[in-house]
């Protein structure tokens, strides 16, 4: 199946080769930025599509606590503290109602390894994922995103994409 | 004015203190100009965009940054390094890139100093860098550093003689061995020794490549091997000074070629009062232009294997230049 | 491997003297090496250029992942192992997941299988296009890189598309792929299916990724300096590379026709129409040309799969919490890199009892010191570069 390569002339092959860088470097000087093989970021940014797992971003009011996300995580990433806070019961003489309120919630992104397990497992859609990629930090502490910054991601997460018919 | 600056620099000591600063001002000036436009025209070769932030859009200060970059950084010198050998090579090989300026013609009486034995000055003064690259591989107590340090010497030695040879058709052409008197021979004639000498020209320049050791005969270096085979454990300015020599002498021995095979500062068709100041600019265009074809070939080809490379001189380039100076020598006693 | 002393003074050398041995070098070509693909370290006793003992050492790299996947759960693990191959993402899911399959006896729904396929070729393409770019650039030949990885940017954007994850998809799940955003109340109802405008774009990068394969060709398979370095050089004869257990590219190019994607049915190959190149002679030429045939392959399935993708569901019904029954299975897959085989026994936790790895670079790499008796140092690095393999994939 594979065929030798054709038989031609000394040097044809070596000619063919400085054919391809010229016509690539013409290209590339009179046709800017049509196909570039790189990107010049910071100047140009490539825009991430919707799916693609930047940072997991969290819903503060939908979490319950109920620990699922960081009990499945492969890493142990995730860190979550809470108490259980008593409310005042709607009528007098009614149940107290018991809510779960969140103390702590950090993701280690120094460990985590983008899987997204979390995000599948949460119940409670408290978990989603934003494309967002621009978080590098020049000292390892700063790679713990605590609870608000994780709100604050809220923000940056798009809209489903549509799905092919 | 024009009569202070005659008299000024008709006096011996200021005209060679200026021709020394101008020399000493050349080769970094010529290796960042060179080094940047490898940088450039292979960025476009490989569709990327190249320097760009160094100087504006265009990136030129990239190199002058490079430089800075490398004289502030620690001086490295491995404690089993041979000290006085590893200083040296890299101003030896510096040195000989330098000394190749000296017999170039830039115009009809540009040139600092015209040896009657130009031609083979410039073989021999260039032949001096392998000296410097084996005592490069050597001194730097390295295996790695030692097997390429040995390949280059191979390479180097292998590839002098079909650069000598291949020059010996133009001298045959041309009745003199001087520089100047090889363009002068070029412009009576009225043609440019390529269009006869155009084996010896191909040769010539196959073999210079190689005396550069660029890709595709960078065996000694070969970064994907030995890391960077000689040079692995030279760093800072040491390195800045190989790596400016290395483009610097791209730039000389393109310019070797240019005089003795295309004519040097000569075109058809200009005027001899215009050629005395367009003289340097032609020459330099027609240098450019080898250096292109040089950066071409480094970023289109693989390397060769060492014993490819060594039959490649032996078997090919040496017969093919013995048999052009045969039939040069024949033609010429038999034309006149 | 029984080491010799002579052998185990030689490794024992820390220091570099400057004196020259007049007898053999001992050189260490890694573990920090540009061509190693890792870090694999060789020990090769060389005199002169020619080197003829060579030694591999591996387990520079060893990440544990048997040891790991004793205590993590099937969706874990999905994670963990797509990083064996990293080059190649996602074929490294698809045995491990076939093979708790298998054990649970589920039935994957058929726009499952098509996903699955149609995104394995594409990490086939994504590996082989690395090949393409790394392989010329040990040889010398620095621009081939640009071009091949500029075409490897539009299949790992699609994958992005997809599954969210260019490299590590973890895409796979028990039953088929990957069916919604969450398990809440308003993400379970996201369908993790194919975006909108998918098959578009794929048809679109497949024609690009043919012109670009064809383009790297003309830059360096008819060059007579590659033929110069790779014609004749590592010659691998067809009954070593079996009895070795090479797998894969390499196997194939030495002229044996073993392809495990018409042999096993982990996904439904047998539905499309594709050739299996196979060389002649099984040097470093006839593996790049192999690899090369084997993109254009990949690209005519990918088409074929694209024409015909059926609708359905994209995961079977399974529990909530997955157990796998009691048992033991082997389920072995045509990777990129060769054969790559997971053995899983199962006692019916959420995760597995033990899971052994048979990866396809540990083998293949197994054949260096056959191979690398008598040549050239330059060859070493040529032989290295062509048999494709990757650390990761080797100490696991």
């Amino acid at each position: 199946m594979i065929e030798a390569p054709k038989r031609s002339l000394p040097g044809m092959g070596m000619a063919r080769g400085l054919w391809v860088t010229i016509y690539t470097m013409v290209k590339t000087i009179f046709l800017p930025g049509k196909h570039l093989a790189t990107v010049n970021y910071p100047v140009v940014k490539e825009t991430p599509v919707p799916r693609a797992r930047g940072v997991i971003a969290l819903d503060q009011e939908a979490c319950t606590v109920c620990m699922l996300c960081a009990r499945q995580c492969p890493d142990w990433c995730i860190y979550i503290e809470g108490h259980k806070e008593e409310k005042e019961p709607d009528k007098p003489g009614g149940r107290i109602k018991v809510r779960n309120t969140l103390d702590r919630f950090d993701i280690d992104y120094a460990l985590c390894m983008y899987c997204g397990i979390c995000v599948e497992v949460c119940p409670f859609d408290a978990l989603f994922w934003s494309p967002e990629y621009e978080y590098s930090e020049s000292n390892m502490g700063g790679m713990l995103h605590d609870m608000d910054r994780l709100q604050d991601w809220l923000l940056t997460v798009p809209e489903n994409p549509a799905l092919e018919k | 004015m024009t009569s202070f600056l005659t008299d000024l620099f008709s006096n011996f000591w200021v005209s060679l203190a200026g021709k020394l600063l101008i020399v000493a001002l050349m080769i970094p000036l010529v290796g960042m100009v060179i080094g940047f436009a490898e940088m450039k025209l292979s960025a476009k070769m490989q569709a990327r965009v190249g320097p760009y932030f160094a100087g504006g859009r265009w990136g030129w200060a990239q190199l002058i940054a490079d430089g800075v970059k490398f004289f502030q950084k620690e001086d490295l010198i491995p404690a089993e390094a041979d000290r006085p050998v590893f200083k040296l090579a890299p101003v030896l090989v510096l040195v000989s890139t330098v000394a190749l300026l000296v017999v170039i013609p830039f115009g009809p009486d540009l040139i600092f100093r015209d040896l009657s034995v130009g031609v083979f000055f410039a073989l021999a003064i260039s032949s001096l860098s392998t000296i410097g690259i084996l005592m490069a591989g050597w001194s730097s107590a390295n295996k790695y550093s030692l097997m390429g340090g040995l390949r280059a010497a191979g390479q180097l030695i292998a590839y002098e003689l079909p650069l000598v040879l291949a020059v010996v058709g133009a001298v045959i052409l041309a009745e003199t061995m001087s520089m100047a008197g090889i363009v002068e021979a070029q412009v009576s004639a009225g043609y440019p020794f390529v269009i006869f000498q155009f084996v010896g020209f191909a040769v010539f320049m196959i073999a210079a490549l190689a005396e550069l050791t660029r890709i595709p005969f960078d065996m000694p270096i070969a970064e994907s091997e030995l890391v960077m085979g000689y040079l692995t454990e030279y760093s800072g300015f040491r390195f800045l000074f190989f790596f400016l020599a290395e483009f610097a002498n791209m730039f000389t021995l393109s310019a070797i070629a240019v005089t003795l095979f295309l004519g040097g500062w000569w075109l058809p068709g200009i005027p001899d009062d215009v050629l005395a100041y367009a003289g340097p600019l032609i020459l330099v265009a027609k240098t450019f232009l080898l250096v292109f074809i040089m950066i071409w070939f480094r970023w289109t080809f693989p390397r060769f294997r060492e014993d490819q490379l060594q039959s490649l001189a032996w078997k090919v380039l040496v017969p093919l230049a013995l048999a052009n100076i045969a039939i040069t020598a024949v033609f010429k006693v038999v034309l006149g | 491997m029984v080491l010799d002393q002579d052998l185990v003074r030689h490794l024992s050398e820390s220091s570099v003297s400057v004196e020259l041995e007049t007898e053999d070098m001992t050189l260490n070509i890694g573990p920090q090496h540009p061509s190693t693909h890792g870090v694999l370290r060789l020990v090769a006793r060389v005199d002169g250029e020619r080197a003829f003992d060579v030694q591999p050492v591996i387990g520079y790299m060893h990440r544990g992942y048997e040891k790991l996947a004793e205590v993590r759960s099937y969706p874990q693990i999905t994670t963990l192992v797509n990083r064996i191959d990293w080059v190649s993402g996602y074929a490294n899911e698809v045995p491990f997941i076939v093979a708790a399959e298998k054990l649970l006896e589920i039935e994957v729904p058929e726009r499952a299988q098509y996903i699955r396929l149609i995104l394995t070729e594409m990490a086939r393409i994504s590996s082989h296009l690395v090949f393409m770019a790394s392989y010329p650039l040990e040889l010398g030949a620095p621009t081939p890189l640009f071009f091949a990885l500029r075409e490897r940017e539009r299949v790992l954007d699609l994958l992005e598309g997809v599954t969210g994850g260019r490299f590590h998809p973890n895409f796979n799940r028990i039953g088929g792929v990957k069916p919604a955003y969450g398990s809440g109340s308003s993400t379970r109802k996201v369908i993790q299916d194919l975006p909108a405008g998918f098959l578009a774009e794929t048809r679109d990068a497949m024609d690009k990724v043919t012109v670009a394969v064809d383009e790297i060709n003309s830059l360096v398979a008819g060059n007579e300096i590659i033929l110069a370095r790779t014609k004749g050089v590592g010659v691998l004869p067809p009954e070593v590379a079996a009895s070795y257990g090479v797998s894969g590219p390499n196997l194939r190019a030495s002229g044996v026709g073993f392809d495990l994607r018409k042999v096993e049915d982990y996904l439904p190959y047998h539905l499309f129409d594709f050739e299996v190149p196979v060389g002649e002679n099984g040097d470093c030429w006839d593996r790049w040309h192999v690899r090369l045939l084997e993109i254009r392959q990949s690209v005519r399935i990918i088409q074929q799969a694209i024409d015909g993708i059926p609708s359905g569901p994209l995961q079977a019904k399974v529990p909530k919490v997955i157990k796998v029954p009691k048992g033991e299975t082997y389920v072995r897959a045509e990777n990129p890199k060769g054969e790559m085989g997971y053995y899983l026994v199962s006692n019916g936790a959420q995760g597995p009892y033990r899971l052994k790895i048979r990866s396809a670079s540990f083998s293949n790499i197994s054949i260096l010191p056959w191979i690398l008796e008598g040549v050239l140092i330059p060859d070493i690095i040529a032989i290295m570069g062509s048999l494709d393999f990757v650390l990761g994939d080797v100490d696991r």
